[in-house]
């Protein structure tokens, strides 16, 4: 059992199923499968990490064991009497510093491709509500619409809907576009996340916070609320449908309608009926096929 | 360099002596035993929680009409965090610890203040009570101990509660400021002819560091919860965006003192590991100098790296490249320490007592939660584990596995020096396997749960329900005993249910019930050694010449006054 899960530890790279959903997997040792450069980047660093730091705590533990067959009294009667070791404390103060040197090179490079922002193809704007959250799409006509969570008693599971995570209306968006996603907040601060894009932006009233991503693959990600917001924090979920540009454009089409007022054209399968500013979503005749890890 | 005790101790009577104490030695008493009561209470808040969590769902925290409440979850978690740090670690080891043995450890006869110790101890208890009170007023605070507004503000929270748990921290961060001033003056002015700074013993300069960040964080969350105290009652807006004041600026001032305040509750500890390492393997301390001033270095840098915490919170790129830098600069006076207690120990002739388990599981676990801290570190990787259970696994790593480890060791340590009893052995080992294995199974797989996305805080996590409506908790739990044993033991075992983040959640409950079920068993032990521990003399560990602190020449217990006649450090 423990070899198992040692086995798992070191494996951990191993582990990821080919997905086409991404949210937590049973057992996963990992962080979620990536879907964007981001997430690439922190999933490499992340492994890279790995390796160092069970290295280093197999090291101490291994001393430790070493210490405790060796020197217990009765194998060692008389202590020894060091008390120094200049060029010992020199190098267990010498090889941390390079091991955090080489940690922080990809740190930093990881850490600039998150802040830097490119110039973006498109943006939304998120805006954290007590507990929901809205959606806006300035450059597509300023499409807009909030997203609830469905509630567990209208959960159905054998259209592979997962509790807590699914939401009356989803956010499409285009795959292979790097997108800029703005994130505020109406009342109290909240998160926006999905962790298969490697973003999580702080929604802060009176701020408007930036952070983008370009999703590799087509498929529904999910992200939950992260900074706690009150009773409902567990209860704004975030889903995302990431289609292919022709699609995505086919959806902006269908969504803007003829006026302004969003088109609330097909009846949500989900059936959050709610009396919202609602939206539709594109055509996914393969829906269950997608939705099935 | 003993000091003559033939004198006999003159006890002022019950309410005199316990009410209006002004000796050191009984406001530790008090402190310790104020501790482990708040230690209970809050750990009952960590039962409940992870009873909530073992399971997809929510069975427990329902409120009358059976729906999932999710505030009296808020609540339970912000109890739970502010019980722990404020009135179970640090009142143990600073006030409980520190009190007790900086002045025998330096040759004194009492603290520099002995009026000032008391209404430090007292200050607590209307600071908890208005803690404690504030779960029953508007509902409860459930902001989390970080009580970031605008959740903490007048909308988030229109009761009386937050204003409530406001003043429970300034009066307790008055108590620390006050002992703070009382360890700083008794360390610098009140140590035996001889005992220069160079040869203080190490629990006394990690006293001396923590009494300083004491002294320069606390008052700054007094500042902040001031502000934020104005902003909900008088109009004024330090943090509301409507009036021109910035939540993030509320977030700048509260880890200002939350960073320095986690090192807090761990100096101390380190202190007391070091003279734990040193007394069973019977050697001194390797690279004391190093030692001491890897503290200092550690107080230090500990006061600029505040904003790791605030990494997604939407600080500037350079901010978040600098925080990053210097945050991980922590490791290297971290790594001194934990590398400088093996070396001790290298060549020792180590007596496995209770108090070294604890000491030698300290040093394994806070190297664990230590590493993790370093991938923490990095901004670009916490942009994917902030907020999530990651963090939760790390924090309590460092604090509850290593912090709270080294109250265990304390008192397994000094208990028969402050007694003048000696626990069982086999009680005191017992109950360090029990807490091992327990408080591993609790957090460990919580790494996991983070690394998949679980965010904190969350009453109920995705995962399908596999139980029918209304089954029991043996049911549920026998259940799941089953799938967990399956997936570990049988590797072709394929459920037929995607269990989502089921499995680790319940694995870390089950730790839970075995740490709490520890944690009383640790009552039973302090009870049954007060009144039945076997008698012990002034150095029951036979601590040698060149390891002896000052408290190994008095009797124990120790006299109600000590060193009448001033002892001499050579």
């Amino acid at each position: 059992m423990m070899k198992k899960l040692l086995l798992g530890l070191v494996m951990l790279t191993g582990m990821v199923a080919p997905a086409l959903a991404d949210y937590p997997k049973s057992w996963g040792l990992n962080l979620q499968e990536p879907a964007g450069v981001l997430a690439q980047q922190m999933h490499d660093f992340h492994d890279m990490l790995l390796y160092i730091i069970i290295a280093i705590s197999l090291f101490v533990l291994a001393l430790l064991v070493w210490i405790v067959v060796r020197y217990n009294s009765k194998a060692n009667p008389v202590p020894s009497k060091t008390t120094h070791n200049t060029l010992l404390e020199v190098i267990w103060t010498v090889i941390p510093v390079i091991i955090l040197i080489v940690i922080a090179v990809p740190s930093f490079k990881i850490l600039f491709s998150q802040g830097r922002i490119p110039d973006a193809d498109m943006t939304i704007k998120v805006t954290g509500y007590q507990w929901y959250w809205g959606y806006e799409y300035p450059d597509q006509g300023g499409i807009n619409f909030n997203a609830y969570m469905i509630p567990e008693k209208d959960i159905d599971p054998s259209k592979g809907q997962k509790r807590l995570l699914e939401t009356d209306t989803e956010v499409v968006l285009p795959i292979d576009t790097t997108i800029r996603v703005q994130v505020t907040a109406a009342d109290v601060i909240h998160a926006w996340t999905v962790p298969a894009f490697g973003v999580k932006k702080d929604a802060v009233p009176g701020r408007l916070n930036e952070a983008w991503f370009k999703i590799s693959k087509p498929g529904v990600y999910y992200g939950q609320c992260s900074e706690i917001c009150g009773t409902g924090h567990s209860y704004m979920p975030i889903k995302v449908r990431a289609v292919s540009k022709d699609e995505f454009a086919a959806w902006v089409d269908k969504t803007k309608g003829p006026s302004a007022e969003p088109a609330a054209a097909e009846p949500a399968k989900e059936s959050g009926d709610k009396d919202k500013e609602k939206e539709t979503k594109p055509e996914n005749k393969d829906d269950a096929k997608t939705e099935v890890q | 360099m003993s000091a003559a005790h033939d004198t006999h101790d003159h006890t002022p009577g019950f309410f005199t002596r316990w009410f209006c104490s002004t000796n050191h030695k009984d406001i530790g008493t008090l402190y310790i035993i104020f501790s482990i009561l708040a230690g209970l209470i809050g750990g009952a808040f960590s039962v409940m929680m992870r009873a909530e969590l073992q399971d997809p769902g929510v069975q427990f925290l329902l409120d009358g009409a059976g729906a999932p409440n999710g505030h009296m979850w808020n609540v339970i978690i912000t109890a739970h965090g502010l019980i722990m740090v404020f009135f179970v670690v640090m009142p143990g080891l600073i006030g409980g610890f520190g009190n007790w043995f900086v002045p025998l450890m330096i040759g004194a006869p009492d603290m520099a203040f002995p009026r000032l110790n008391n209404i430090s101890f007292w200050l607590l208890i209307p600071a908890f009570a208005l803690l404690l009170g504030s779960a029953f007023v508007g509902g409860g605070a459930g902001t989390g101990w970080t009580v970031y507004p605008p959740l903490s503000g007048i909308a988030g929270h229109s009761g009386a509660s937050v204003d409530m748990a406001i003043f429970a921290l300034h009066l307790a961060g008055a108590s620390s400021i006050l002992g703070a001033v009382n360890f700083i003056t008794t360390i610098f002015n009140m140590r035996a002819p001889g005992m220069t700074l160079h040869k203080m013993p190490l629990f006394v300069w990690a006293m001396l560091v923590t009494a300083f960040l004491l002294a320069l964080a606390v008052p700054v969350l007094g500042g902040a919860i001031t502000m934020l105290l104005t902003d909900r009652n008088f109009g004024t807006a330090f943090f509301r965006p409507e009036g021109g004041g910035d939540p993030i600026l509320f977030q700048h001032l509260f880890w200002f003192f939350g960073h320095p305040e986690v090192y807090i509750m761990i100096l101390p500890a380190f202190g007391i590991i070091s003279h734990i390492v040193s007394t069973f393997s019977k050697k001194p301390i390797f690279g004391y100098l190093g030692m001491a001033y890897a503290m200092v270095a550690i107080g230090v840098v500990g006061f600029i790296v505040w904003a790791h915490h605030m990494y997604t919170s939407g600080i500037s790129l350079d901010t978040r490249a600098y925080f990053t830098a210097a945050t991980l600069v922590i490791a290297v006076p971290t790594g001194i320490k934990i590398f400088s207690w093996i070396a001790t120990m290298w060549g020792g002739s180590i007596e496995f007592k209770t108090p070294m388990l604890w000491a030698i599981g300290f040093i394994f676990l806070f190297t664990v939660g230590g590493v993790t801290g370093v991938v923490l570190a990095n901004a670009g990787m916490d942009t994917a584990l902030h907020d999530t259970y990651y963090v939760v696994a790390h924090f309590h790593y460092v604090l509850s596995l290593g912090a709270v480890f080294a109250l265990f060791a304390g008192y397994y340590y000094w208990i028969g020096k402050m007694s003048g009893r000696q626990y069982p052995e086999w009680m005191g080992q017992l109950h360090f396997w029990l807490t091992f294995v327990g408080v591993n199974l609790t957090f460990f797989p919580q790494h996991f749960a983070g690394l998949q996305g679980m965010p904190r805080r969350y009453v109920d996590y995705p995962a399908p329900i596999p139980f029918e409506e209304g089954a029991s908790w043996v049911e549920r739990t026998k259940f799941m005993m089953h799938e967990t044993w399956m997936h570990f033991t049988d590797a072709t075992y394929k459920s037929p249910i995607d269990w989502g983040l089921h499995g680790w959640n319940f694995i870390s409950s089950m730790g839970a019930y075995i740490s709490f079920a520890s944690a009383v068993f640790f009552v039973f032990i302090v009870i049954y050694t007060a009144f039945f521990g076997r008698r012990v003399g002034e150095n029951y560990w036979n601590a040698q010449p060149n390891t002896m602190t000052l408290e190994w020449t008095l009797p124990s217990p120790v006299p109600f006054h000590q060193f009448e006649i001033q002892p001499q450090v050579k």
